[in-house]
């Protein structure tokens, strides 16, 4: 017996839609069977991964806080993405950005500066973020060198970088040698939107990134750019598109919102420089584009959806000893059923059992 | 044994891993089928080989355990690119966030635990000539196996019918479905082989190389081998080449670390990274575009009727 692929002829839009649901629900199971095989119970996984969270409004707010910096990093990957690039560095741009960012954070550590170094930290953090996605594109472009390897080891360079920066020079003085940065000033933090919350302004860049996509890919001219570079490259080049400009463009954009994320994460967040700011968010994003179906409302829910397991996973490690890498198996498996059932969307399986079909 | 010796004796060790694993991912890729999971499918076989070395004290047995962890990480990949025709690169991605994940749930309660070292091979007489000695007379058994492994990868991709078959689906999938060459059939195995072989080199990795396991060890070797795959040129031969080149880069790197020649430790560990996008970069710089790509590379195979 063997599987045979069938293209199908057309696509219901309904099936599309609930393709990414089917895989986040089979996920789920295999999830519950691996928590099963571990002997613990998969009803009180569920409970603490999926119902606790939802149901307590503190936890709510966590769960707006962790979805921010995967959905601005998510919404950058969907521009490669569509244009069948592959950056896979945004943990990479993430951190560069947290750090250029931080560094107009330390330097007016202490001085008084006013409401103009919030800003400009954050148009650095998108700078640095950018320039660091630029790196594989421009290496791409201009030398045919593989995006995918690339962008991927300067995710290592990167986050030796910060390793250095917080480990010596801009370690704080009187941190009792703990590799830390100093805690940043009022005026370099990014607030809560409502006093005594914990939602901070990051999530609204978030929501103005998602509006923006939405636009930018459904109504002006770069957007089915993107779709035609991506769908059929041979006629985007008739079209007179230059591969090389998109491809320019659109690690810019995605490694810049990464960077802004980056920022927004140290800034709004954790509020100093430490050898770890993200807990693999920029790896996790990629789940999230995919899950989200690169649409820009998708990913905004896909990026609420995938918070939550990064909630629920830190809550299973208290309340029923899991390990957190059960979080980040659940997403690699997550990833694999989202891109399963897009195949199963497109293709008609049948099964042939031997001497029939071709 | 003189300091220069050891390192020598070092670089064989740190590059046999990235050998095993780019001799499996150059298998897989010849067959047209692109696999990141490489760092996913080697954390697995490190976390699985040591669990099974120290639960059963035998490090046959873990070296098994490791195998058959990265073989079956591979068929799960084969399971959603050859069966659900799915996108390559993205899978192979979540393999790696899925191998790094579960690796870290299997290996966590060894956290801590140690192996002793693997037995090695001495050959009497020859090994106690100075320096080549015991570079090339003393090695644990996985070393002369890395390279009998790639001579033989070399002779059945070149020599064989069977490998012909291999090559000609990874040039062109649909001309040789129309031949009636079985596509899925051999990319199964490819895949599964370098699965076998991801899996391998993280055994090594645990068993041998550092004979402890820690979460993220295996510290990007996967992706290295990845593009020591393309650093090569699809061969095996220059496969050798780059994997020694590598390891030498990444023990150097260690021994200047501990000299102390003033630069800061993180420039010294980001070598490797910035070696590797400097050897693709000089590579394309030669060569141009990926020079020896097979021509159906990373593309989803859907048969047309």
């Amino acid at each position: 017996m063997r599987f045979e692929l069938t293209p199908r002829p057309n696509v219901s839009p309904v099936m599309r839609a609930l393709a990414p649901v089917a895989a986040f629900i089979t996920a789920f199971l295999i999830a519950g069977f691996v928590i099963w095989l571990m002997g613990r119970s998969p009803a009180a996984a569920f409970d603490v991964y999926v119902l606790q969270p939802l149901s307590d409004p503190w936890s709510l707010q966590e769960l707006v806080v962790k979805a921010t910096p995967l959905a601005l990093i998510a919404i950058g990957l969907s521009y490669c993405f569509r244009a069948n690039l592959w950056n896979i560095g945004a943990e990479g741009q993430y951190v560069i950005g947290a750090v250029l960012g931080s560094w107009l954070a330390l330097k007016t550590h202490g001085t008084d500066a006013g409401l103009w170094v919030l800003p400009l930290m954050l148009l650095l953090g998108i700078i640095g973020g950018a320039l660091w996605g630029l790196i594989p594109a421009f290496l791409k472009t201009r030398f045919g060198v593989n995006e995918i390897l690339t962008s991927l080891m300067l995710v290592y360079v990167a986050q030796l970088v910060l390793d250095y920066l917080v480990r010596g020079p801009w370690r704080d003085p009187k941190g009792f040698n703990f590799p830390q940065s100093v805690t940043f000033d009022p005026s370099a933090t990014l607030h809560p939107i409502f006093e005594g919350g914990r939602v901070h302004f990051g999530a609204l860049f978030a929501l103005i990134a998602v509006l923006a996509t939405a636009v930018i890919l459904g109504r002006t001219l770069f957007g089915y750019r993107l779709k035609l570079t991506g769908d059929a490259p041979r006629a985007a080049r008739f079209a007179g598109f230059s591969s090389k400009s998109t491809t320019m463009a659109v690690f810019a954009i995605s490694g810049g919102l990464a960077g802004l994320a980056g920022i927004t994460e140290v800034s709004g967040q954790i509020g100093q420089l430490q050898p770890s700011i993200s807990p693999g968010y920029g790896f996790t994003a990629i789940t999230v584009a995919f899950l989200g179906r690169l649409n820009p409302i998708g990913i905004l829910i896909a990026a609420l959806v995938v918070a939550l397991t990064f909630i629920g996973g830190e809550s299973a490690q208290i309340l029923l000893k899991l390990p957190l890498d059960l979080t980040q198996a659940f997403q690699g498996i997550l990833l694999l059923c989202v891109l399963a059932a897009d195949a199963l969307v497109s293709y008609r399986i049948r099964f042939v059992t031997r001497g029939g079909g071709k | 044994m003189t300091t220069f010796e050891a390192i020598l004796l070092t670089i064989v060790t740190a590059s046999t891993p990235l050998l095993i694993a780019a001799l499996g991912e150059l298998v897989a890729e010849r067959s047209g089928v692109l696999n990141l999971g490489v760092e996913g499918m080697m954390a697995m076989g490190a976390a699985c080989s040591f669990a099974a070395a120290i639960t059963f004290d035998s490090t046959f047995l873990g070296v098994a355990a490791g195998i058959l962890a990265g073989a079956l990480m591979a068929s799960l990949f084969a399971l959603v690119v050859l069966g659900f025709a799915a996108n390559q690169v993205g899978s192979g991605l979540a393999l790696t966030i899925f191998g790094l994940g579960l690796s870290g749930l299997i290996g966590a309660p060894f956290v801590g635990a140690r192996r002793d070292p693997v037995a090695h091979i001495d050959v009497p007489g020859l090994s106690d000539i100075p320096v080549i000695g015991r570079l090339f007379f003393e090695q644990d058994l996985f070393v002369y196996a890395s390279i009998a492994l790639t001579i033989l990868v070399a002779i059945y991709l070149t020599r064989t019918r069977s490998g012909l078959t291999l090559r000609s689906i990874g040039e062109n999938h649909t001309s040789a479905n129309a031949l009636g060459l079985p596509v899925w059939r051999v990319r199964f195995w490819a895949i599964l082989f370098g699965g076998a072989c991801a899996g391998l080199a993280g055994a090594y990795l645990a068993l041998v190389y550092t004979r402890f396991w820690s979460p993220g060890m295996t510290a990007g070797r996967g992706w290295i081998a990845l593009a020591l795959v393309v650093f090569a040129a699809w061969r095996p031969g220059w496969l050798l080449v780059g994997a020694y080149i590598f390891g030498a880069a990444t023990v150097l790197q260690l021994h200047a670390q501990a000299a102390q020649f003033g630069v800061p430790p993180q420039v010294l560990s980001a070598v490797p990274y910035l070696a590797t996008i400097l050897a693709l970069l000089l590579l394309s710089l030669r060569h141009g575009r990926a020079i020896g790509a097979p021509g159906s590379l990373g593309v989803p195979f859907v048969p047309d009727r």
